[in-house]
């Protein structure tokens, strides 16, 4: 095979390892009922696929070959090695989908969901579930999920290895939950995946504002989410948030990586196909009226997409949305981003006052946003000495590079 | 089907600050319940005496027994009573104890290592 053909097969290996590893590795683990068995059966079938490909081409359906390669070479490893069968069998639940052939489309969906449902589970802390799902449904290597999230190799790998070992022994079931937990449980998996998402949008530490894997990663699994629980609004809710943030993206920050406002981001540059595919789906979310955020959050995004220039946002309108979101969703960061649009809808005092009534937030202690906010509008209000401490204390507050840089420059205009 | 141990942990101060005849009645009436409503599941459970009646046993360095008053960890919350239950999965499990009364404090679920189990 020649160079440019190589090329090819090791971009649609690549493409297959994004568009298909928790499909693949979900019918697997249908087989194996062992996380880790599974997941090296994948692996292998990922080399295979490099090694085979050139010769053969790449198959029509490189999900479906892949998942009967794994199989295969996981019935392989059950029959030549007793010792897998040592640990503890996940709960596969048989009767999950009685009659559904296993390799319909159905029984592949059941299995993603339940992927996702047990790598989200409750009874694991957070950062298990979102280490669980980057590696389980998106293929993440545990390299990669540890620089994400800026621990050691070591550490993310002890965190993975005890989260499966809790699923195996604590008999975290690999089954889709009761109908009557199943809005609790869709919202644990959509909290871990807007966590994925707003951990890479505004990167905590490091030079780079965005963590575009994060992103891409979030955006990939919500979508996936979205055509597994087609007419759930929370779901959609947060796909259609994402789309229409994510839209953003090239204008946050100018050439040299300095952070822009939304005010002085180039609108003509913004994603138009995501907007119009996240206006669509933000539409359908809030038909729905579910008492749930992210609808309410995807239609406060909706407003500054369909809005051709800053000077023209309908302020009242969003303060109207963020009401509607603090009964939905009572958080002190949900008030402060009400407070800002109070203060763009009735001028910075009445803004400065929304935002000093939440100082006393512990929650928002230490939170870098506030004091920001805080020293916008005392600039404006010509309050200088004031808002020169309020960005002092924001930069004492922020660990990203770019937005280090942003406040400081903030702070230089005021002639400090 | 898996065995779990539901650990009733309580503030006990706050229990005897407060509890009076008629809660203490109410609770008692509220395991039965739980009892009554989960029969299938519940193999055996109890409450325990106060955290001033335990006893604890530990080995000092040199390997000598050491017998000391009180509980085991000091903490707030203390162990009060527990429940063995049967559950298919975790999630029934947690279904199971989340019923368990506790009006003073919450429950921890345990999953039960069989010794024949590696």
């Amino acid at each position: 095979m020649n160079q440019a053909g190589d090329t090819y097969v090791a971009a649609a290996v690549a493409d297959a390892h994004r568009q298909c590893w928790a499909y693949v590795l979900a019918a697997t683990v249908r087989v194996t009922r062992d996380l880790d068995l599974a997941e090296e059966a994948v692996q292998d079938a990922y080399v295979r696929a490099l090694h085979t490909w050139p010769a053969t081409g790449v198959p029509d359906q490189p999900g479906a070959w892949l998942a009967a390669v794994a199989r295969n070479r996981a019935f392989d490893v059950m029959r030549h090695n007793a010792t897998w069968r040592q640990t503890v069998p996940l709960l596969v639940d048989k009767q999950a989908s009685p009659g559904v052939d296993e390799t319909s489309v159905d029984a592949v969906t059941d299995d993603r969901l339940r992927l996702i449902f047990t790598c989200c589970h409750p009874s694991l802390a957070m950062e298990a579930r979102v280490a669980l799902t980057l590696r389980l449904l998106c293929g993440l290597s545990t390299a990669d999920i540890a620089r994400a999230f800026l621990v050691s190799e070591t550490t993310m790998a002890a965190r993975i290895t005890r989260a499966k070992k809790k699923i195996a022994e604590a008999h975290i079931p690999y089954r889709l939950p009761a109908d009557e937990d199943l809005s609790q449980r869709v919202e644990a998996v959509l909290n871990v995946l807007h966590l994925l998402f707003a951990t890479g949008h505004t990167a905590p530490s490091g030079q780079e504002l965005v963590r575009a894997e994060l992103v891409e990663r979030a955006r990939d699994l919500a979508r996936m989410l979205r055509l597994l629980l087609p007419t759930d609004p929370d779901v959609a809710g947060l796909y259609a948030l994402m789309l229409l943030t994510d839209a953003r993206r090239d204008t946050r920050t100018d050439s040299s990586g300095r952070v822009l406002r939304l005010s002085e981001q180039d609108r003509a540059r913004w994603d138009r196909r995501a907007i119009a595919e996240g206006l669509a789906v933000a539409r359908l979310a809030a038909r729905a009226h579910s008492a749930g955020r992210f609808p309410l959050m995807a239609a406060i995004a909706a407003v500054h997409a369909e809005t051709p220039r800053w000077e023209q946002t309908d302020w009242h309108h969003i303060v109207g949305l963020y009401d509607r979101l603090i009964a939905a969703w009572p958080s002190p960061v949900v008030a402060l981003n009400r407070a800002i649009a109070v203060g763009h809808a009735d001028g910075a005092q009445a803004g400065l006052e929304a935002l000093d009534r939440l100082t006393a937030e512990p929650q928002l202690a230490g939170y870098q946003y506030l004091p920001a906010a805080r020293a916008e509008f005392l600039s404006r209000l010509g309050r200088t000495d004031e808002a020169q401490l309020a960005y002092r204390e924001a930069l004492l507050l922020t660990d990203n590079g770019a937005e280090q840089e942003f406040l400081a420059t903030q702070l230089r205009s005021l002639g400090s | 089907m898996s065995e779990y141990l539901v650990l009733i942990h309580h503030d006990e101060q706050q229990a005897m600050q407060q509890a009076d005849p008629a809660l203490y009645e109410r609770t008692a009436r509220a395991h039965e319940e739980f009892r009554a409503a989960n029969q299938t599941r519940v193999r055996e459970g109890n409450r325990l005496r106060p955290s001033s009646t335990a006893t604890s046993i530990r080995r000092d360095t040199s390997g000598e027994l050491v017998v000391t008053d009180g509980v085991f960890v000091e903490s707030k919350e203390v162990l009060c009573g527990y429940y063995m239950i049967e559950a298919v999965d975790l999630d029934e499990a947690i279904k199971i104890a989340s019923q368990v009364p506790a009006p003073f404090g919450g429950v921890e679920v345990r999953p039960v290592w069989p010794m024949d189990e590696p």
